[in-house]
């Protein structure tokens, strides 16, 4: 275990020593580093052997103060008042559960004849049901009280009054025996309703708070990613310091096995690297010079030195918590209902108690009495609002953590409820199904231009150095591999979803599709076939025209990712259908989609008519994704009923989309549909469950199937059942992490 | 019918008008705020409606001094926020809504609930 800690009273290189000398002395201490600049400590021992207190004597017998704190992360807190609280509970729950055995042993028909007479005795059933009603069940009546002075009431509420009512009927029971009788009804008591009622209760809510944990971890899992130290070289000397003391532009070290501390760009050496953690790739990503990096994944083999470039809340894993702890605030659509029935719920059910107690009371013949008080607490006791509450956001918080941990991001839970229901899937070609990185494959000078291959390349680059367009990249790429010198351009202008025109000297340059060369009306007719060659193989073909006259044609190519093939395939296996959105012209266009397995194309498209063919293609219910990859794409990304944004980078909180893909994998689309489906379908079972359960036991414990089938439930087993139905939706919500999202 | 039976109607009768009454037809207490406001989660949220201005960031501090675990967490589900309580300690929440309109809060399990006002 590491720990960095601050250390008070340090002034001199020498005290370094004195100190560091004197941590590493400490048994169970293997290392230890002190900085004087940060005025801290970082000490790896072994935490059986040495606690806080051991290293703060350590270092204050050499004179100085050391402040070693526990991680004061709000997430360790959580867990532990919620281990505090789970204790609490637990012990609770057997003095219940015990107490409550010993009076239904010696009060239950049937078995208690085999009880001791001192069990069977009603004011030892007394003595031993107040400290269940009290003690234990103490929190019900700590919560029921402040909420009834706010006029409010919920699932406490029900329970302190249905067992206070068992508990105080008894009560009098055993006290006043002869007034009862003198009522006509036999005095018996029901402490074992009372205390067998509290015990089930707070079991149920031991084993449900145990639960919810796990609906959690995925963020616990994310949080505890994040590197503790990293080492940056500073004045020629490596010093480690706590990950929160890195700043922007700082050289890091990271050795073979070390987690890279922050995100940055490789500057000296290379190495493979484990990204699994965040973008779900098992496969290690070989990483040199001038690529990036991201925090908290493990660099595998080489050593390298590297730039910090994001730091704290703008590293890319501080993001995606972000982003998941804000999807899981996040309310869904379907849970509107719910919310609307659970703002009722509890004072209803108080109204159907006391119908229920009159019902019985006036039409329940004999021994009235008895069954209308006990039909009355069944209907209390059964009431479970906790379940209908859980149904929802359990299963988003399961769900949008399973999702993170295969590098699926999703921003809401809308987002998340809407993906279920994509019937159309639009990808943009380039940087999404393609790399992205286009490459020159053929010049071809045109017969008559006096220019060869090499002038044309030198001319298109020139031109092209201004453009951003990711083709141009691949014209000036080319040009500098082979070395050509760029010349001076003048009156560059780009014309969006044509090309661009400018001046190289007083020739007029003008280079771009063909939309372009009829525009300035340059005739290139005559070599349509060689054109059209070139796109058959998926190329696309960009002309150049000095001087309004066709000088050559240049052909690009990108190459298609690993994954397009079998992304698009998952989509149709599950019967979506797959739409590609290009620039290029339907001959490129084709041959791209025919290779990826794509039938319906749209080419030619300019950069703002991609939001209005997606708009064209939500027609009746029919949902759209858009997949981009997030910068040039926004508008169709927002049109979309969910944008689909492939990460580029360390930038995963894409506003634009609904779910971000941070593995560049396109096999991710379908499986963040899948994710969807199966989430939805657990909230809808669910939901069902929980609102099932209520609208058929709440009657049954009324009594209504007693004029027909003889049928009573008794309180205990309403108790039972209450306690199953909230442990049975989160348990439920948690079988969402056993699915497998295959990438 | 008997007297009794006609006293357990008409006592029935008056506590479901009054349980009606307890808690459907309570008056919200609100609160206009305009930089910041500390709520205190007991029972409930007080003040439970809060009214703040549009575009302005205003800081709503929850302290909670009730166990209940219904009440261990808050949901600003329309700002995406999703906080653990911590028992008698303040937790800060900073919002800047960008529309006017009617906004609730609520515990974890949507048992209680309490409504930002954004004007």
């Amino acid at each position: 275990m590491k720990k960095t800690f601050s250390i008070r009273g340090m002034h001199c290189a020498s005290c370094v020593r004195v100190l560091e000398r004197s941590l590493k002395k400490v048994d169970g201490v293997s290392e230890a580093v002190v900085n004087l600049a940060t005025e801290k400590a970082t000490v790896s021992f072994d935490p059986q052997k040495v606690s806080n207190q051991i290293l703060q004597s350590a270092v204050a017998n050499v004179g100085y103060k050391a402040i070693v704190k526990d991680e004061n992360n709000h997430e360790d807190e959580e867990q532990k008042e919620k281990g505090k609280e789970l204790k609490a509970l637990k012990i609770k729950v057997i003095v219940a559960l015990g107490l409550g055995a010993l009076i239904l042993w010696g009060s239950f028909p049937l078995i208690m004849e085999t009880a001791p007479a001192i069990l069977q005795n009603f004011f030892v059933q007394f003595l031993l049901a107040i400290p269940v009603q009290f003690w234990a069940g103490f929190a019900f009546y700590q919560a029921t009280i402040p909420a009834l002075r706010n006029r409010t009431a919920n699932m406490d509420t029900l329970v302190a009054l249905g067992t206070t009512v068992a508990f105080s009927y008894s009560a009098f029971v055993t006290l006043f025996p002869k007034v009862v009788e003198m009522a006509g009804i036999e005095p018996m008591p029901y402490f074992d309703v009372s205390t067998i009622i509290i015990g089930l209760i707070l079991l149920g809510r031991y084993f449900e708070a145990r639960a919810k944990m796990g609906t959690s971890q995925a963020i616990k899992k994310l949080i505890g990613l994040a590197a503790k130290t990293a080492r940056i070289i500073r004045d020629n000397k490596e010093i480690d310091i706590a990950i929160d003391q890195v700043q922007i532009g700082d050289i890091i070290r990271v050795r073979p096995g070390e987690k890279i501390p922050v995100d940055g760009v490789i500057i000296e050496g290379e190495s493979a690297i484990d990204e699994s953690m965040i973008t779900g790739e098992s496969i290690p990503v070989d990483k040199k010079s001038g690529d990036s990096v991201i925090g908290a994944t493990i660099n595998k083999s080489g050593t390298f030195l590297y730039k910090a470039k994001k730091v704290g809340e703008e590293t890319m894993l501080a993001q995606i918590i972000k982003l998941v702890q804000d999807a899981q605030g996040s309310k869904a659509p379907i849970q509107r209902l719910a919310d609307v029935i659970s703002s009722y719920f509890v004072p209803v059910v108080i109204m159907l108690a006391i119908t229920t107690f009159v019902v019985w009371y006036v039409f329940g013949g004999d021994s009235a009495f008895l069954f209308a008080l006990l039909n009355m607490i069944a209907v209390l006791i059964i009431a479970c609002p906790c379940a209908m509450g859980l149904a929802t956001p359990t299963a988003i918080m399961v769900g949008t953590g399973k999702g993170a941990e295969s590098g699926i991001l999703i921003k809401d839970a809308e987002s998340l409820e809407t993906a279920q229901k994509i019937g159309t899937v639009v990808f943009d070609k380039t940087g999404t199904l393609t790399k992205g990185k286009p490459e020159v494959t053929d010049v071809v000078s045109i017969q008559g231009s006096k220019l060869n291959t090499q002038s044309l390349l030198q001319i298109a680059a020139s031109i092209e150095k201004g453009s951003e367009h990711s083709l141009a990249e691949a014209i000036v790429k080319k040009a500098e591999d082979e070395k050509i010198t760029f010349e001076k351009t003048t009156g560059f202008r780009a014309i969006a979803g044509h090309g661009v025109e400018g001046k190289i000297g007083k020739n007029k340059v003008l280079f771009g599709n063909r939309k372009l060369m009829e525009r300035e009306k340059i005739t290139y007719k005559e070599y349509e076939d060689k054109i059209a060659v070139l796109e058959e193989e998926g190329k696309t073909v960009m002309l150049l025209a000095i001087n309004k006259q066709l000088a050559g044609l240049i052909a690009v190519a990108d190459t298609l990712k690993d994954s397009a093939k079998s992304g698009i395939k998952a989509l149709r296996d599950m019967g979506i259908e797959a739409v590609m959105i290009t620039g290029d012209n339907e001959r490129t266009a084709k041959a791209i989609a025919h290779a990826v397995g794509i039938e319906r194309i749209f080419a030619e498209v300019l950069p703002e008519q991609k939001e209005k063919i997606v708009k064209d293609l939500q027609v009746g219910k029919n949902k759209v994704a858009f997949v981009g990859d997030g910068i040039n794409d926004a508008p169709a990304l927002a049109a979309s009923d969910v944008g689909i944004a492939m990460g580029t980078g360390t930038d995963v909180a894409i506003e634009a989309a609904g779910i971000t893909l941070v593995n560049k994998n396109l096999a991710s689309v379908a499986a963040a549909i899948k994710l969807s489906k199966q989430t939805m379908k657990t909230i809808r079972l669910n939901l069902f469950w929980a609102f099932g359960y209520n609208v058929i036991l709440i009657p049954v414990a009324a009594g209504v199937l007693y004029p027909v089938f003889g049928l009573l439930l008794n309180p205990i087993f309403a108790s039972f059942a209450m306690a199953m139905s909230s442990i049975s939706v989160v348990l439920n919500s948690l079988l969402l992490r056993k699915i497998k999202l295959v990438i | 019918m008997s007297v009794d039976k006609i006293l357990v109607i008409t006592v029935g009768l008056i506590g479901i008008a009054f349980t009606y009454w307890f808690f459907f037809m309570k008056k919200e207490e609100m609160v206009t705020v305009t930089d910041s406001v500390d709520v205190l989660v007991k029972g409930g949220y007080s003040p439970s409606t809060i009214s703040i201005p549009k575009g302005k960031t205003t800081k709503i501090t929850f302290i909670r001094k009730d166990p209940s675990s219904c009440l261990e967490e808050v949901v600003l589900s329309d700002f995406k926020i999703r906080k653990y309580l911590p028992m008698n300690e303040k937790v800060a929440i900073e919002i800047t809504p960008k529309e006017a309109g009617e906004f609730d809060f609520t515990c974890g399990m949507n048992m209680f609930h309490g409504k930002i006002i954004v004007k």
